[in-house]
């Protein structure tokens, strides 16, 4: 069986629950390899050949994360030409994108974004136009590049052990043209990753500040274990971090359960988060766009029906 | 300075897009036409460092004879002139194709800056700016939501999931910028009446030297097999708060175990 190249998202050890979703789905096409690059490469290894990598080729040079993602996609392209896998999978993360773009120029293949299954002859499904319309497609010429949605499947364990193989490669003077020169953090909240997260509590224009999201809206996602968005209405005002923005300009969502408060359901803001498993929506306009979308709903003020909310499910225990 | 910024005409991102039950492309007929909304904040991050530092904004765009309205629309904000890649070769063009017909129009022009916006509310793909980097092989500074440009040298904050990345290059360059980097102007009467007569250069495939063969619907690396639109979702159920708001929210996420 051909194998399968599947890019790996990690911090150090920590590995993306994307990257194990993807072996899962590798596994459907091949032989799963995983492609692990930079710092903490090798501390991967175990958990990844658990989650079915047969090999995981491990390039923990420090200067493949230094260039903004030419170095991997340099990577990626050498070990096509060396293992002519019968695709490549990706993280549809901005960052997994721009390595498929860029692999995809390198190698001459075509590229498929944002996909959410791909069957066993390769051919992906995409929700494209937030979600309004599903789309098969298969690419035709080259080694199928495919990056693919957090949250498209359910991490498998096999409980199988991985081949660790070193890999180096030598980059090109403009894979190290763009240096990145510093990483800035912004606080981290403990809650988890937006764009994994079983559960997202958002909150729009209606939360009135940033107080609101302090009070109101932090406090029901951390009663639920959930993650916190904002529509850019809150995230334009101040009230809550860009990078926490679902829709069509900022993070696109699938989670089992996403809460909407005091947002209208604009056509962006649906984007990112149409294609949720449940949607509630509390609001205090029954005519609201966001109530099309609504397995349950709530006419009301989310000043006290969302603080209620809170209570309900903390006294619960 | 010389700055191309690399716009796209699109269907009004407040419109329901869809396919053409024909061809599988986007049906352009079926939704007003606009410049791509982020395509603005790279004009505005364009002219703002020409005006700090001296020289011209170009506008190119790739697209049918209509795609020249949205470059005389980006002229308008300030720029100076405009080229247009039109060839009916080129109606279904992927993201490769697109990249490669770019990069064919900008190269040898001596462009110190090539700035994009980081995605097109259409395709969504956010993956042109980063294969016309490689193509060109120029730094790729992109998702930037700040842009300090000084003397051959440039740096942008790129936006990551845990924030952002410090990134410095050496010009040429090329970047995209995400909506937070500034706020566009409106064009001025005067701008608006300039960019009527601005120059507006007409290239077709054969002038740029690209294989009409390689490019194209029929020529795409991928190929959409079919579509459908999304089954319509059943209507929820719609309480409205008499106090009790917060209690059925409890029982519906107890009735499907989220609690
Ligand atoms: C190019 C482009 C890209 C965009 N990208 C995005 C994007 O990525 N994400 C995004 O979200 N938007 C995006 N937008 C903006 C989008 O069009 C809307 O403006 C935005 O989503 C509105 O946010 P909102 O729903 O919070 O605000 P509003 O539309 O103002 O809605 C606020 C809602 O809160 C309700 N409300 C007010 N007070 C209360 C209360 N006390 N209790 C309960 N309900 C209350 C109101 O009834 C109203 O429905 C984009 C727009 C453009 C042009």
């Amino acid at each position: 069986m051909s194998e399968v190249l599947v890019l790996i998202e990690h911090s150090g050890s920590d590995v993306k629950k994307v990257s194990l979703e993807l072996l899962a789905i590798a596994a459907g096409l091949g032989e799963p390899s995983a492609v692990v690059v930079g710092p903490g490469a090798g501390d991967c290894v175990a958990i990844l050949g658990e989650h079915g990598a047969q090999t995981v080729y491990v390039a923990d040079a420090a200067d493949m994360v230094d260039y903004v993602v030419a170095p991997t996609a340099e990577l990626l392209a050498q070990l096509v030409s060396e293992k002519s896998p019968t695709a490549v999978l990706i993280p549809s993360s901005a960052e997994g994108k721009e390595v498929a773009g860029r692999l995809a120029v390198a190698t001459n293949s075509g590229v498929i974004t944002d996909a959410v299954a791909v069957a066993a002859d390769g051919t992906a499904t995409q929700n494209v136009f937030g979600g309004a319309t599903i789309v098969q497609s298969k690419v035709s010429s080259g080694t199928p590049i495919i990056t693919i949605r957090t949250n498209s499947t359910a991490p498998f364990v096999t409980g199988g052990s991985a081949t660790r193989v070193d890999v180096t490669v030598a980059l090109s003077d403009v894979a190290k043209s763009a240096k990145v020169t510093n990483r800035v953090s912004v606080e981290k909240s403990g809650r988890p990753d937006l764009s994994e997260a079983a559960i997202v509590v958002s909150g729009g224009r209606g939360v009135g500040s940033d107080e609101g999201f302090a009070t109101i809206i932090e406090p029901l996602a951390d009663a639920l274990g959930a993650a916190v968005g904002a529509s850019r209405a809150a995230t334009d005002a101040g009230w809550y971090p860009h990078q926490f923005q679902v829709g069509q300009t900022g993070k696109t969502v699938s989670p089992q359960l996403y809460i909407a408060n005091g947002i209208s359901g604009a056509i962006q803001h649906r984007a990112g988060m149409q294609t949720s498993k449940a949607v509630i929506v509390v609001n205090k306009d029954a005519d609201a766009p966001i109530f099309d979308l609504a397995d349950f709903g709530v006419v009301g003020d989310l000043n006290t029906v969302i603080p209620d909310l809170t209570a309900r499910i903390k006294n619960r225990g | 300075m010389n700055i191309c910024v690399c716009v796209k005409q699109v269907p009004d991102s407040w419109a329901e897009k869809k396919l053409s039950s024909t061809d599988s492309t986007l049906d352009r007929a079926s939704a007003d036409r606009v410049v791509n909304e982020l395509d603005e904040y790279a004009v505005e991050e364009a002219l703002r460092i020409v005006e700090a530092h001296g020289g011209e904004v170009t506008i190119l765009s790739m697209g049918p004879t209509e795609a020249a309205d949205s470059i005389r629309k980006a002229i308008s904000m300030g720029a100076t002139a405009g080229i247009h890649v039109v060839d009916d070769a080129l109606h279904g063009s992927d993201a490769l194709a697109t990249s490669l017909v770019l990069a064919k129009a900008l190269e040898g022009r001596g462009f110190d800056l090539i700035i994009f916006g980081s995605e097109s509310t259409d395709a969504r793909m956010s993956v042109v700016p980063a294969m016309v980097a490689a193509r060109l092989n120029l730094p790729q500074l992109t998702f930037a939501n700040k842009v300090d440009v000084d003397g051959s040298a440039i740096k942008i904050q790129r936006v990551t999931d845990y924030g952002y990345d410090e990134v410095s290059a050496t010009l040429p360059a090329v970047v995209s910028v995400v909506e937070k980097t500034n706020e566009p102007r409106y064009p001025s009467f005067k701008n608006i009446m300039a960019a009527k007569k601005a120059p507006m250069e007409a290239l077709t495939l054969s002038d740029l030297g690209v294989d009409a063969s390689t490019v194209g619907l029929g020529n795409a690396w991928s190929q959409v097999a079919s579509f459908a639109d999304r089954p319509a979702k059943p209507a929820g159920t719609i309480v409205t708060d008499d106090g009790t708001g917060a209690a059925h929210i409890e029982e519906f996420l107890v009735a499907q175990k989220f609690i």
